[in-house]
């Protein structure tokens, strides 16, 4: 089609004005192709990009909430129960099962409460000491009320209470890591 | 027809000046591009010539999203299948970016073959053009390497199966085939070693050749030059030529238009499947390679025993080295098919003798009702198995794995004590380790029982210092946790 364009030009409009020369249309073409090409380009690499990025537009990684168990097992809680939760890490496409300890308790409103059972001062698992009537840390003394407040001992704060849900009568709890010897509460996984 | 390759003094003024001009100068670009675009064709343009830069596209693609599907894929037998799970399930765009890998090996196949009948039916192999013939044809090998070594990558049912009948029919190949077999197995059973050698194949080794031969075969394209229509001198072309650009460029893009389009609408609406993952124990599945590989599938079926060498070893050889020596067999200089009756009579024996294999193959698995029948079950599989969500691998570190070994009562109920009494706090979960306490793992390759009751009740002075208390605990407790912690590895 352009041969017959060049063509016309070359023999029955010899006079043809001077912007529409042989190397002028042959860079208009050019510069459509180029853009032409680009266009077609950005849009196939769309897919691409959003394929690359998807660990920025999704969770990658998660936490699952966990079921500590059914609502009416706690209905009549009057002290602190240790329950072993399983909880589900995923990491891409693989995820990790692991056990942990959580309490669940009342706060003084007398609301249910879960609280990790590992110690804010280093770590330990902390036990409930039935005959206190207080949770106390095996490993440097520390020492926490019913509803996880501080008491005494060398933690700078109270035991951490976890995120909690209800869903179909079963408590559901997010289980999480908190850094360790400060005095405010502080997520670190 | 008519236009003339320019000389470098008509460079347009905007290439002179500006960034443009400086990175012109710098570079050379715009001679590289008048060099690339001003290919004189003899004979002018046309859509005959086209196949071989959609190949070029299809590489290119092909490249592109093999790079991206490495992103998430892992080459293990473990993790392989869920890998590829989590591209086509989970991640944006993920089946579509399969699919556009998986369908554009097939079309590299499809455009591969008219390619080469076109530079055939041509005679384009003749004169000049010999080296050029030879670098297609190695091209052309690697590419059927390629479609074979990824099609075993995603481990499910149906690439392993294809892939264990594949490697298997190298076993036919008299004297060496056992041991090529087992290098390129790994072993003498499909496994993980497989995987990693087929990913290295795929990915590193193979497409290293292609560069290389992609680049010597366009390279001695431009040395030969264009070979034009039927009836131009194979030594000496005299036609009038045309450059390259535009017409045939544009010709060329069409081809490209259609590929983009075509594949993209299949990948987007008839998504390449994954089936369930590969069950080497699955004595039932009927396995059958991908459609290009089943005229050679079909051969082999008839060439068993003392025949094979004849069938495996003798044809395909004389066949491959008639096609490799072709140009310096056939010197003659007539380049139009009809006066070439006994070059066109080969081609079409050697299509139709594909083309018939491929259908019999068909044809037999459509008639053997039993064989039908668990063709359309692996389907149905497939089907189902794609329909799933995604489940993440459970990791090995888990709890599912760590109870497996707690079968012991006594040891379960130790771990109860272990995490009670908070030794975990400093030996870890599972008696792992932390910067507080060593680990307890294999413990019991070091301490009887005894011993370590001994050690429990009077921990040594170096224990002592580092924090660790006796135990006081009742002897049923004392031994649950002792074999707990003798069960730990
Ligand atoms: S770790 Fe609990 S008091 Fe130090």
């Amino acid at each position: 089609m352009f041969e017959g364009a060049e063509h016309s030009e070359n023999t029955t409009h010899k006079s043809s004005p001077p912007g529409l020369s042989l190397e002028s249309r042959r860079s208009f073409l050019g510069g459509l192709l180029g853009l032409g090409s680009f266009l077609v380009g950005a849009l196939l690499s769309v897919p691409l990009i959003r394929f690359a990025l998807f660990p920025l537009l999704r969770r990658t990684t998660d936490l699952k909430e966990s079921s500590v168990g059914a609502l009416t097992d706690f209905s009549s809680l009057t002290e602190p129960v240790m329950r072993t939760i399983q909880i589900e890490q995923v990491d891409g496409w693989r995820k990790a099962v692991s056990e942990k300890a959580v309490y669940v308790t009342r706060d003084n409103q007398g609301q249910l409460r879960a609280l990790t059972s590992i110690c804010p001062h280093l770590g330990c698992t902390i036990p409930w000491n039935k005959e206190k009537n207080q949770f106390a840390c095996p490993c440097h003394g520390a020492t926490f009320a019913a509803d996880g407040t501080r008491v005494s001992g060398p933690s700078l704060r109270g035991m951490d209470t976890l995120e909690t849900s209800v869903q179909d009568g079963q408590l559901r709890v997010r289980f999480q890591y908190f850094r360790q010897l400060v005095a405010d509460k502080e997520i670190i996984g | 027809m008519h236009s003339t390759p320019k000389s470098e003094g008509d460079i347009p003024a905007r290439f002179e000046s500006g960034v443009w001009g400086w990175l012109n100068r710098r570079t050379g670009l715009d001679n590289l591009l008048r060099t690339a675009l001003d290919e004189p064709i003899p004979g002018g343009a046309r859509f005959a010539y086209i196949f071989g830069s959609g190949l070029l596209f299809i590489f290119i693609s092909q490249v592109i999203t093999g790079i991206f599907l490495a992103l998430y894929y892992v080459p293990s037998a473990d993790h392989a299948h869920t890998t590829v799970a989590y591209i086509t399930k989970a991640v944006t765009a993920g089946s579509f970016l399969r699919s556009l890998h998986a369908y554009g090996a097939s079309a590299m196949v499809v455009v591969l073959f008219l390619h080469l009948s076109q530079t055939y039916v041509y005679g384009a192999y003749k004169g000049r053009r010999e080296l050029l013939w030879l670098s297609g044809c190695a091209l052309f090998g690697l590419v059927l390497a390629m479609a074979f070594t990824g099609y075993l990558l995603p481990w499910d049912q149906r690439a392993y199966f294809a892939t264990a009948v594949g490697t298997n029919a190298v076993s036919e190949i008299p004297w060496i085939g056992e041991s090529i077999k087992r290098l390129m197995r790994g072993g003498t059973e499909m496994g993980t070693l497989t995987i990693s050698r087929f990913f290295v194949a795929h990915v590193f080794l193979i497409p290293a050749f292609i560069f290389a031969l992609v680049a010597s075969h366009i390279f001695l394209f431009r040395k030969a030059g264009a070979a034009g229509p039927v009836n131009e001198d194979p030594y000496h072309p005299k036609q009038d030529a045309e450059l390259f650009y535009p017409r045939q460029v544009l010709m060329d893009l069409s081809l490209t238009a259609l590929l983009i389009v075509g594949l993209g609408v299949l990948c987007f609406f008839v998504p390449v499947q994954l089936g369930p993952s590969a069950n080497p124990a699955d004595a039932q599945y009927v396995p059958r390679p991908e459609w290009y590989y089943l005229p050679i599938f079909q051969w082999l079926k008839y060439w068993h025993g003392s025949a094979a060498i004849i069938g495996v070893l003798a044809i395909p050889t004389l066949l491959v080295l008639a096609i490799l020596a072709l140009p310096f067999l056939d010197r003659s200089v007539e380049r139009r098919p009809w006066k070439r009756p006994a070059a066109m009579g080969a081609y079409a024996f050697v299509v139709f003798s594909l083309v018939g294999l491929g259908l019999r193959s068909q044809y037999l698995d459509r008639h053997d009702s039993g064989v039908a029948q668990q063709l359309a079950k692996q389907r149905a599989e497939e089907d189902e198995y794609a329909r799933k969500p995604f489940e993440p691998e459970l990791s090995s570190a888990s709890l599912a794995a760590a109870n497996v070994t707690l079968a012991d009562p006594l040891a379960a109920n130790g771990k109860t004590i272990f995490e009670g009494q908070s030794c975990n706090a400093c030996h870890g979960d599972g008696g792992g380790g932390t910067a507080a306490a060593p680990a307890l793992l294999g413990v019991k390759a070091k301490f009887s029982p005894d011993q370590l009751a001994d050690l429990f009740k009077h921990p040594t002075a170096k224990m002592n210092a580092g924090g660790m208390p006796p135990i006081d605990l009742p002897p049923n407790d004392l031994k649950a946790l002792i074999a707990y912690v003798e069960s730990l590895k």
